[in-house]
This record gives structure tokens, sequence and C-alpha cells, in this order.
């Protein structure tokens, strides 16, 4: 039946098909005729051009790093720079036997052979044809003469002069700023080939690392034409590197200078912050290191030693070193008490000196073993009272304490642009479950409430949770960096700001944190004798080894390392924050004795002008009147 | 056309009685010979080309006996045979390259392969390659003509799927390969011009609304580069650069085997591979070049006529999607090289290095010699 139709359709498919052949044979021919074209331009017409460029001469690519952008603090000082350097480097293609002539250069420069399997190292790394390949770094003036004297035994290599990273500020901003080094095997499989191609060195840490795509900029590049020797003969054409961006921090030098005064060569952290925008003015972790030495590859010895030290000077305690926060969380803590309504300003709890749940016989102990008596809120800030915020935190529970520190930032990373930033660790229900497959026992919840037990946050969440209190809840990123060649820097992924049922609650706890300070029976009003200004604060104490049941802390007993860390948290002036200060000072013991007064010095700096009063802008003399008003 | 019929019909019997072994054994004696020469020349630039390493140009010949053996048995295959299997293949290679997508070996940076250690490694895309064009033209071969737009569509889908697992891989040279060899079947099926030219008119505005409203400028910079690699020195467009000088500066007559300096000094990366012909174009000039196209087009040519003389419809199908797809490989690399077109990854067919490419090569060439070796049989019933 559909047989004819077939055939009938078949021969219509055939005339189709050939139709299409004829054309495709068209289309063939004329696009044959183009390539030969193509070919025809490029060989006889332009034959001179390309024969001159290939017959004697050579076409080089050659990458023109860009310039680094430099790094200011707030008030426009060099932070870091970039200084013309001195570099030994050599082509392979044009050095013949290469390895021979890397023996001839440990021999003039009188160098070692460990030098020397540096050199074959780094020789192996080069990256494309006739791409000179720089092998020794801060050449002086005497190699440099060596090299030239001996410059017709060693072909292919020259001496080049470079821009590289420094720091005239040492040891200042080497755990904010960073340091830059050469880049590495594992760096160089992740960078774009292309925009690094003439660039040696990378942003290891700090700024220099996490604004590494800002500061490096677009590389540039020259067509030059080479006899066969390698000298450039003339430039066929060129475009411009794009230079990296200029870095102005928050970071105010006088400032980070006056905290590692205040410090006075103790080992701590200090983090100070505007609450109102979220700049970072200092930043000190002791001890620090010079980041000069890593810039053109630091000696493995002295690389051992930073890294070996006890004092541990690599280690950034700002932002990876983790502590128990201690009572300097008790202000975010009674910010959830009054939030959740589990206390008021006025509701009262008797302190015999310890707290016990029911149904238990430990005792949870207040540090002043004699009792504070009935404490209210303020009260219970002022003195740092633990029985009260064991109280609180059992009548809060787990899961609204975690979730309302969550809050403050506790347990997340709260920084802009800080690089490896650690998240600390506020635990939870389900933390517990996940990580150490248990239930959650009440007592830890108790312990949570004076800032001991599991949680580990980070001075600078210990700063951030504190401005959040100073400034009512509002969020701002800590960043270091002010302006990105005059933009700010933006927060792509903001935190929500904390918002209260009842906005007073803040004040309460802000007086409360004042008591501290200026109370007569204020834990830390000692650091507060004389100030110009009003400040609120609290003091807290990170335990570094755990206290039997019953056993008493006796620092004689205790080696110095294994002491209590110091902590203090404060803002200044207390009604109107400038500036939020967190301190801590390792096995410092005492963060209202030693801590506090780290703290006060920090504010001094910042808010009073030379002649010692306060600066204009930061409002006028304090008021004494309120000092004592709501004393018991 | 009763007349046009018998004459073929005849020159087929001359054909017979000069060639009955090659017939018997199902090979096209023009085809091979044209094959069998652009061997010797492949092995003949790529000694140079490569620097003189014995070890790669033995590896080479070896592909190439490996190919003409792929090649001699698929031309024993029957069109009917293949036209019933196709089917199969496409899903079992989708299916591959779905595997490679998941949890395919990395090699060279891109994920291709399928490795069983010890066993067997080999890229699925290279099979599409064949597949492809076998599929679109089985599943044409089975519907009237010209294509009716339902069955343009299904055939997009069945075109698109491989493509875009390819593109993912990511492998633009091979994907646009696999594109042309389904988008030729359509070609040849008589899909009709006005669908041809307003699917072309409507790119234009559809890029240029890309462009404007959804790019963002890293991504335009990128095409930008593509389309201009030598506004990107340090990186593609130093190729270029360099293969310009390469070829521009062989002339007419070009400098001689072994004689280019472009190639020796390292100047040209991947000078044995992609880049070959500008090797050719520096030592042998303007006339290696034109002597090479030439064997191109009688390649192409001789193909086009399988395709007109071929009886069945899948076999016409096929066949002319083959030899088009073919010149798409010429066309692509040489553009290319030259500086005319954007640097993708396409070899020049049966020059280039490269042992996977030469066994689908020579094996589609293979399916040329079946479809039109095993056309006798209709003709003496």
């Amino acid at each position: 039946m559909t047989q004819p139709i077939r055939i009938k359709d078949h021969e219509k498919d055939a005339r189709l098909v050939r139709a299409r052949v004829v054309f495709g044979a068209i289309m063939v021919v004329a696009l044959l005729g183009v390539l030969i074209a193509r070919l025809y331009f490029l060989q006889v017409i332009q034959y001179d051009y390309h024969s001159t460029l290939s017959e004697n001469n050579r076409v080089h690519v050659q990458p023109i790093p860009p310039t680094r952008g430099l790094i200011f603090d707030r008030n426009g000082v060099v932070v870091a720079d970039n200084r013309p350097s001195f570099s030994l480097s050599m082509t392979r293609e044009r050095s013949g036997d290469w390895p021979q002539i890397l023996d001839v250069i440990v021999e003039v420069l009188q160098l070692t052979p460990e030098d020397r399997v540096i050199f074959e190292k780094r020789m192996k790394q080069g990256r494309r044809p006739f791409e000179p390949v720089p092998i020794l770094f801060e050449l002086t003036e005497e190699q440099i003469a060596r090299i030239a004297v001996n410059q017709f035994r060693l072909p292919g290599v020259e001496v080049v002069a470079q821009l590289v990273r420094h720091y005239p500020q040492g040891p200042h901003f080497a755990h904010s700023v960073g340091y830059m080094g050469r880049i590495n095997e594992k760096e160089l499989k992740s960078l774009d080939p292309v925009n690094y191609s003439g660039t040696h060195h990378i942003g290891k840490t700090g700024i220099e690392r996490f604004y590494e795509p800002e500061l490096h900029g677009q590389v540039g590049y020259e067509e030059v034409e080479t006899n066969a020797r390698g000298r450039v003969l003339r430039v066929l054409k060129r475009t411009d590197p794009v230079p990296g961006k200029d870095i102005v921090l928050s970071l105010d030098i006088k400032l980070q200078e006056a905290a590692e005064m205040a410090l006075g060569g103790r080992r701590g952290a200090v983090v100070a912050l505007d609450p109102n925008t979220g700049e970072v003015l200092a930043m000190v972790s002791q001890p620090s290191f010079d980041p000069n030495l890593f810039v053109t590859g630091i000696s493995f010895k002295a690389y051992a030693e930073l890294r070996d030290s006890i004092d541990r000077p690599l280690f950034n305690r700002v932002l990876r070193g983790l502590y128990p926060p201690g009572s300097t969380i008790k202000p975010a803590v009674a910010i959830a008490g009054l939030d959740a309504g589990v206390v008021t300003a006025s509701s009262r709890v008797f302190d015999p000196g310890y707290y016990m749940l029911p149904n238990y016989d430990h005792k949870y102990r207040n540090w002043n073993r004699t009792g504070d008596g009935y404490v209210d809120l303020d009260t219970a800030i002022m003195r740092s009272n633990d029985t009260y915020f064991y109280d609180l935190a059992h009548k809060l529970g787990i899961d609204r304490l975690s979730t309302y520190m969550g809050k403050f930032g506790l347990g997340q990373k709260v920084s802009l642009d800080m690089f490896e930033e650690s998240p600390g660790l506020m635990p939870s229900r389900e933390w517990k479950r996940a990580t150490r497959r248990q239930a959650w026992f009440p007592g830890e919840t108790l312990i949570l409430g004076i800032g001991q037990g599991y949680m580990q946050a980070t001075p600078l969440q210990l700063a951030q949770a504190t401005a959040l209190v100073a400034n009512k809840g509002i969020w701002n990123r800590p960043h270091l960096a002010r302006t990105i060649e005059g933009e700010k820097p933006v927060d792509d992924n903001p935190i929500p700001n904390i918002v209260l049922r009842d906005p007073s609650d803040w004040t309460k706890v802000n007086h409360g944190m004042q008591q501290v300070m200026h109370g007569a029976r204020g834990t830390a009003r000692k650091a507060a004798i004389g100030a110009q200004y009003r400040i609120a604060g609290k003091s807290g104490t990170a335990q570094v080894v755990a206290i039997k049941q019953g056993e008493k802390y006796d620092r004689s007993k205790v080696q110095e390392r294994h002491r209590d860390h110091a902590l203090f948290v404060g803002f200044a002036p207390a009604d109107d924050p400038k500036i939020v200060v967190a301190v801590m000072v390792e096995n410092g013991e005492s963060g209202s004795g030693v801590a506090a007064p780290v703290v006060r010095q920090i504010m001094d700096a910042w808010l009073l002008a030379d002649d010692g009063r306060l600066k204009p802008e930061y409002g006028g003399p304090p008021s004494s009147t309120e000092v004592t008003a709501s004393e018991e | 056309m009763k007349s046009n019929f018998d004459r073929i019909l005849s020159s087929e019997d001359v054909m017979r009685r000069r060639a009955t072994l090659l017939q018997r054994m199902h090979i096209d004696g023009p085809l091979l010979i044209l094959l069998l020469t652009l061997a010797a020349g492949s092995l003949f630039v790529l000694y140079s080309a490569s620097g003189k390493n014995w070890d790669l140009l033995i590896k080479q010949a070896s592909s190439f006996g490996l190919g003409l053996l792929s090649m001699v048995v698929i031309a024993q295959l029957e069109p009917r045979f293949m036209a019933r299997w196709v089917p199969l293949g496409y899903v079992a290679g989708v299916l591959l390259l779905v595997v490679v997508d998941v949890m395919g070996h990395n090699a060279m940076g891109a994920t291709r392969w399928i490795n069983i250690p010890g066993v067997i490694r080999f890229q699925p895309s290279e099979f599409m390659k064949i597949l492809m064009p076998a599929t679109i033209a089985w599943y044409l071969s089975k519907r009237t003509l010209p294509p009716q737009l339902k069955h343009v569509g299904i055939s997009l889908i069945l075109i698109g799927v491989p493509f875009v697992l390819i593109v993912r891989q990511p492998d633009l040279g091979t994907s646009l390969l696999i594109l042309a060899g389904g988008a030729f079947v359509l070609f040849m099926g008589g899909l009709r011009w006005r669908w041809i030219i307003s699917v072309l008119a409507a790119a234009v505005p559809v890029a240029v609304a890309m462009w404007f409203f959804f790019m963002h400028d890293y991504q335009k910079q990128r095409i930008l580069t593509f389309l201009d690699p030598e506004s990107d020195p340090l990186g593609t467009g130093w190729n270029i650069i360099q293969s310009k000088a390469a070829i521009g500066s062989g002339g007419v007559f070009g400098k001689g085997w072994l004689l280019g300096t472009q190639s020796h000094l390292d100047f040209l990366p991947e000078s044995h591979t992609d880049f070959i012909i500008a090797v050719m174009g520096e030592e042998f000039g303007l006339v290696g070049i034109c002597a090479l196209l030439l064997i191109y087009l009688l390649l192409i040519g001789r193909g086009l006529v399988i395709t007109a003389q071929a009886q069945t419809l899948f076999g016409k199908l096929l066949a002319g999607s083959l030899t088009m797809t073919f010149f798409v490989y010429v066309f692509v690399n040489i553009g290319m090289v030259s500086g005319l077109l954007p640097v993708v990854g396409v070899p020049l067919p049966f020059i280039s290095y490269g042992g996977t490419s030469l066994v689908t090569l020579l094996s589609a060439f293979g399916v040329l010699m079946s479809i039109h070796t095993h056309r006798k049989w209709i003709a003496q019933v």
C-alpha cells in the first residue's frame, strides 16, 4: 500500500538532498577561498613584516606588573609602600647550559651550595619561554658590581630593578595589615596566570591577603622586538598596567602605639572600635614581628625561631585567639534576660555566695565567697555577681541563651574584611548532640551565664558584642579598610540589628556597666579615677586551667603560663559612645586590676586632647553629680 | 531522471570491474588514496613540529594503523545495521557523558575522560562525533522531508542534551563539532531556508539584549578576548601572535622542512597539536598549505559525491553531515591559527598529533565507505 508513496518520497528527498549538496559544495569552495585569501594576506602581502620579525628578530610579549596599591592609616601615614630593590634574574633560553651558569653565579657572589639549590628550584618554576626568572633578591652594591664585572661569563643573567613591598611601621601592623611573600606553587595554580605574569609576590595574610585583587591591579604588557641575543630593539605596542588601589585603613597609628604602650610588653590583645561605624581604630596582638622579613623570603632559621617561640609572635590573638569570655559577656546575657522577661530591672536574687540547682548538690560559687546578699540587675553587673547570672541563665535556658548570644555575634565571623578570622564557639543543644553525642545538662547553662564552659570568643567578638550594647543593637561589622581608592567597603551580607521589645533595656544595662567604673563598689572603680568622661565597662577572667570543686585559686601555686587571662571590655563616653575597647592580657589574672587600666589608657589616648581635656567633638566635661546617684 | 539513474549505475559497473578486491572489502579507492597521502604528509610535518621526536611519530603512526583498522571494520557494517543500533548507541553515549559529568576523571584541567585504570580510558564525547549525526539522520529518515517544525524541535533536543553536557566539561571545540554534526543533518534534510534565516536574524537582537542587560563586565571582557585574542597577548593572544608570525614568515615557498625558526625555538606552543598548520605554513609556505587544502577539497568532494549517490535517506543525511563536519574541522582550525576566528580547541584533521581524534575521523570515513559500498545489492535486485 505505502510502497508507491515511499518511492515518490524517495525521489523528492533525493532531489532535496542533492540541492543541499550543491549548496554545501559552493559553501566549501567559497570558505576555502577565504582561507587562501587570508594566507595570501599573511604570507605574501605581509611577508616582509613577518619575515623581519621572525628571521633575525623575535617578537616578545613582556608583562609589565602593575604597581601595588599603597596602604595608609586613617591620618594618611604610610603603612605599606613599594621600594625599588635589585634582583638577579636569569633567562633559561639565553643562558644555554644554565646549571653551569648557576655555578658561576654561586662562585662570583661567594654563596653556599644551599643557595644554589634554591636557585635551581626557582629556575624550574619558569612559566613561559624567554621569561626571565628572578633568583636572588635584595642585591647589595657589591653584588651588583661583581655581576657587572663577570657579565661576560653570565649570558642571560641580568640585574633587574623591581618594586618590593616595604612596611615602614615594622611590627605595629603585622597582625592587621599582614605581609606579602613569594607566590608559592599552590597559589600559582589558583591565580590568573595572565594577570600575575609579571608579579612574583602576593599578599599572604591580613589586609594584604584580603584585598589582594584590589591591591594588585591589572597587568600591562609590551610587545617588543628583540634581537637574537635578547636585547630590546623597539617597542611595537604598549598597554599600560592599571595600578592597584590604595587603601586607607581605619586604624590610627597613634592609638595603635598608645595601645601597645598600655599593654606594656605583656602578651595580649587589644581591639578598639568606633561603635557607630564599625571602624577598627586599633588592633594589637602582642608580641608581634617584623613583616618585612617575609617579603623577599625569610631564612629558615629566622622563621623557625618565630614559629617555635613560646610567646607565639606569629599568632594573631585578636582574630584567632579563643578565650572563654568570662564575665565580660554578662551585659549581653543581661540584655537577653531582660528581653526574654525572665528578670526585670528591679527583680532581686539572694546571693549566699553560691547557687544550687534544685535536686543537685553541686555548689556553683560566686567569686565573692561571702555572698552579696540581695542583688538586683544594676548591682549584679556592678559587682559582677555570679549567683545572679546563674539564676538568670537557668531561667532563660540554653536555647534562648544560645539564640541571643548568636545575635551578639558569638559563634560567627563578625568582621567584614579580616583574613582567617575564627568564628569562635557558641554552644547549643544541637551543637552538643552533633559533636559530643550527649544531651545538654542544666549545669552547663549556668556556667555559660558567666561566660565559662564551652563558650569561646575572640577579642574581636568581645569588642563587637560590647559595641552592640554601646550602640543599642545596631550591627556594623568591624572592618579595617576605611576606604578603597576613596570608596567605602560594602557589606554584602549584613547581620540584622538586635531589636528589643523594650529599647530602654539597653539603657539599664549601660547604667550597670557605668556603675562598674564609677559606682562606689564597682569592680573596676580604680581604673576610672580622674576620668574626664563617663566610662561603661565590664571585667572578666578567662580560666586557663580548671579549678576543682572545693579548691581555691591560689596564684602562688599556679605556673605563670597557667594563670588566668585578664579581660576587660568597655566604651566611652558612656552616654554617647565614641570608642569601644576590648583588652585581653594573657595570664594577667585580674580583669579589673590589669586589663581595665589598659582600657582606660587607650580611651584617654583617643578621647582626650593634648591638654588632658576631653576633645570638644566628644562633648563637654562630665557631670560628676550623677556618679553616686543610684548607689545602694 | 531515468537517464541520470542509468548513468550512475553504469559508472558503478565500471568501478566494480576496475577494483573488485577493494569493492569486496567495502573500501572506497579514492578515499583510501587521499587518506594515505594525508597520513604520509602528517608524519612528515609532525617530525619537524615535534622537534624530531621519534617516539611521538611512532605513536601517531600506530594510531593511524588503529584508525585504519577501525575504518575497515566499520565499512563492513551495513548502513541498515547501523540505523538499527544508532538509537541505543546514542542513549549509551549520553549516559556515559552524564557519568563523566558526575564523576569524570580529571585530565588536563577539564573533565572529559572515563578512566577504568588498567582496563580502558576514553572520551565519550568522541563517540558522539559520529553518533550525533547518525542519530539525527536515523530520526529524520523516518519522517517526510523537508522536516516539519515538530521534528526539527525534537532533533534540536537530541542535539542539545549532549551539546550541553560537553560544553560543561568544558570542551568548547568538541561541543561545537557535535553541534555542527547534528545541524548539518537538518541542513541536508532540507531544513527550510526561511527558518534558517529567521533563527539567524533572531539571534542578533537576542545577543544584543544579552550584552546590554544581562552580562556582567567580566563576562563581556571574556567574550571580547575570545573574539579578539590579540587583545590578550599574555594569554591566548600569545599563541596567535606567534602563529601569525610563523605562517607569515613562510612566504610563498616556505623556509624548508625542519628549517622553521618560530616553531623550533619554542615560540609556538602546541606546535604539534592544534597549531601545527603554523609549522606547515612556516616550512612549506603558501604552496604547501594550498596543496593540503587541495587534498581536503578532494576528500570533501568525494564525500559529497557519496552523499548524492547514497540510496537510502539515512545514508544521504549521514554522509552529507559527516562530510560537512569534516570541512568545519579544517575551516575552524586554519581560521583560528591564522587569526580569523576565535581560539577553540579543534585539531587539524589527520595532521595534528592525537590518537583519539585520528581514530574518530577514520571511523567516520569508514561510515562513508560503508554507505557507498553497500549499495550494490539494491542495484542487483
